[in-house]
């Protein structure tokens, strides 16, 4: 049910969506993962229970546009800045970084001066996730 | 009104607020009709409660014999802590604990593994060690209280924990009450803390069952769960299907190991989500029961009208819960635990207001135990059985309920049976697909929540109330009474225990509870129990699809 003007808005892009550290709700992962394949992009699924550098592993192997964090457990302040630590030694730089999950408003700013440019609630439309997802990979092209 | 907005002209009301009649059908997809008839009915004969086929409820006199459990869910940070605010519920009319356990403890990790590190008493309280256990009951009477744990894929080293503190209390086996979730099916569905493949897991449940059938014979070693799936997307009636085809597989794995339907069928409960549709929610319950007692009746000849009882556990909240205007959620749970009340639970958790972004405090815990305590002492709705039976409707959506149920579960045979249909991936998939239809139907408005689509202010300031704190030294302490208990062990009666668990775990015919209680006594950390059982069984790969 994407928005026609969004059908093709991450056309050719690579995201990985990733499941860090030992939580196990992984429904919000997977409804975003078809959401942005939905929007036309190419989508890895980590599956369950990542550590942050295999992660960052995988994202660099595979040359992703951005990587997904998905984290309900209340651990993403550790498992956030752990996965984009691994990205920048990996010199992945490029690389952006999102989160979703159950994230309380009193760590956003953190999460924002790590570099993270999305953080999404299970309350926000799928439609926004896209276009906000959309707009952080175009900045990067330009 | 106020004075002053009834002298200024307000903004002009454009009527944004009026909108259409929910659809006539129910969240399951069930048609629902203007006005329900007599003849609408399949069977206009009811039978009473406590009689075959139990759709009115297992017991004749309902609530009037016994209430159900209050039983909230709780947990964090180190085992002092959370035994203080058991303390607390308990102190408040609480009747039975309810354990959260943390990640780490869940999934077989020791704190400090680096798997670990950052989830240590982050979502229950960890136990790593016989040591905590003793802390998390210290003072509290195991012989009258009965204990739930929600663990899965390390239920058998917990429930093996609790037995080793109950000897250490000496409180006999045979008095303990209580419950291990022990499900692992749906964990490879929905929730998500498997550690072992298909069939050494169902073995380990089957061991769970017969161990203590005999030795803790008031004790339920499984709660077959639909929650975590309903929660996840599937509908009321998808939750009961997968819940009732689970229960058939752990049945089918109990009697190839030999064990006696007339005896484990007693001791099988299960546990759902309510969420906001009343009538789903209601009828499922009621017909799940009639479906259950037949099933094992039909299939399996059971006798005994204990062995054939449907009993089950509920919690109340969780995903029908948002953050936007979170004090909206009070009202959510109080319809829901009407929901399973009307429903006949055995026993309910209230999620607290403040679930959806935080863990309670003790405020919002207490406002959630006393939703039930209204509804159980003020509303009178316990104090007849089934009072909904006979209405024309309920009857009806019932009878609609149970078809969709059944034919939600002959589409799990006609694929292959559930444990196929796990391996495979596809039944995760299809919970994928259901969470995905939710959302869209919530993104459209479609759907209504009220605060979040729906009804929102302009200047709507969601207002969170008291913030919870996670003691930020809690994981620093779990770690230091790991350390000195590691430390402190004695190695060689220790090293015994764990080698003849690994070598037993290689015998499939053996059952490994007596094993692994020796190793609680020994003081081994769950760690390393699993890191035994993983050397002889590996990990489930878990099957990625998208």
């Amino acid at each position: 049910m994407t928005d026609a003007t969004q059908l093709h808005a991450l056309r050719g892009r690579r995201i990985l969506i990733a499941k860090p550290g030992l939580d196990g709700h992984d429904v919000g992962a997977k409804v975003i993962a078809l959401a942005l394949r939905d929007a036309g992009a190419e989508v890895i699924y980590t599956g369950l229970r990542k550590s942050p550098e295999y992660i960052a592993r995988v994202a660099v192997e595979e040359g992703v546009d951005a990587v997904g964090l998905s984290v309900l457990s209340g651990s993403h302040r550790e498992l956030v800045a752990d996965t984009v630590n691994y990205l920048r030694r990996a010199g992945a730089t490029g690389v952006r970084v999102f989160v979703g999950g159950t994230i309380p408003a009193e760590d956003l700013e953190y999460l924002r001066s790590l570099g993270v440019r999305g953080i999404y609630t299970s309350a926000m439309p799928l439609d926004d996730v896209v276009a906000s997802v959309a707009q952080a990979l175009a900045e990067q092209t330009t | 009104m106020t004075a002053q907005t009834a002298q200024q002209p307000a903004a002009p009301l454009t009527g944004e607020g009026v909108r259409q009649p929910p659809k006539p059908v129910s969240s399951s997809g069930i048609p629902i009709p203007v006005v329900a008839t007599a003849d609408m009915l399949r069977d206009a004969a009811l039978e009473a409660p406590g009689i075959y086929p139990f759709t009115r409820g297992i017991f004749r006199d309902g609530y009037r014999g016994r209430l159900w459990t209050f039983r909230q869910y709780s947990g964090f940070g180190t085992a002092e802590e959370s035994n203080q605010r058991y303390r607390f519920l308990l102190e408040q009319g609480q009747t039975g604990l309810s354990v959260a356990l943390d990640l780490p403890t869940q999934c077989g990790y020791d704190p400090v593994d680096p798997m670990a590190r950052s989830e240590v008493g982050k979502v229950g309280v960890s136990l790593s060690t016989l040591a905590d256990a003793e802390v998390l009951f210290d003072g509290i009477d195991l012989a009258r209280i009965s204990t739930s744990f929600t663990i899965n894929g390390t239920a058998a080293i917990i429930y093996a924990m609790y037995l080793a503190v109950a000897d250490k209390h000496g409180v006999p086996r045979e008095k303990l009450t209580g419950t291990i979730q022990n499900d692992i099916l749906k964990e490879y569905v929905a929730r998500g803390t498997w550690i072992f493949p298909v069939k050494p897991s169902m073995r380990l449940i089957a061991d769970t069952i017969l161990f203590s059938n005999d030795v803790t014979p008031r004790f339920n070693p499984i709660s077959i769960a639909g929650a975590h799936v309903h929660d996840a997307g599937a509908t009321a009636a998808e939750e009961m299907g997968y819940t009732l085809a689970n229960g058939l597989a752990y049945v089918d794995e109990l009697r190839r190991r030999g064990g006696d339907v007339e005896k484990f069928g007693k001791r099988l409960s299960f546990f759902f989500y309510v969420h906001t549709d009343f009538f789903d929610e209601v009828c499922k319950f009621r017909a799940a029961r009639r479906i259950w007692a037949r099933l094992m009746r039909e299939r399996y000849g059971v006798q005994d009208a204990r062995a054939q009882h449907f009993r089950f556990g509920v919690v109340c909240g969780g995903s029908s819960l948002v953050s936007a205007q979170p004090y909206n959620n009070i009202i959510r749970v109080t319809i829901e635990t009407m929901a399973a009340v009307l429903g006949g639970a055995q026993s309910i958790f209230t999620c607290a207001y403040d679930e959806p972004f935080q863990i309670p405090t003790e405020f919002s815990a207490e406002l959630a135990l006393r939703t039930q305590q209204i509804i159980a002492y003020e509303s009178g709705i316990a104090k007849t059985v089934d009072p909904l039976g006979g209405s024309y409707f309920i009857e009806q959506h019932t009878d609609r309920m149970e078809q969709a149920i059944l034919t939600v579960m002959q589409e799990i045979d006609d694929y292959g049976g559930v444990i196929k249909a796990i391996e495979d991936g596809w039944l995760q998939m299809r919970i994928a697909e259901r969470a995905r239809e939710r959302k869209l139907m919530t993104d459209c408005g479609e759907t209504i929540v009220v605060g979040q689509n729906a009804f929102r202010r302009a200047d709507q300031n969601d207002d969170f109330g008291e913030v919870f704190r996670l003691d930020p030294q809690a994981s620093t302490r779990v770690i230091e009474r790991y350390g000195s208990v590691k430390a402190r062990r004695d190695n060689i009666e220790l090293e015994r225990t764990l080698a003849r668990l690994q070598q037993a775990a290689a015998q499939e015919d053996e059952n490994l509870m007596p094993y692994l209680i020796d190793c609680c006594h020994a003081y081994a950390t769950v760690g390393e129990m699993v890191q035994r059982l993983k050397a002889r069984w590996g990990e489930f790969q878990e099957p990625v699809r998208l």
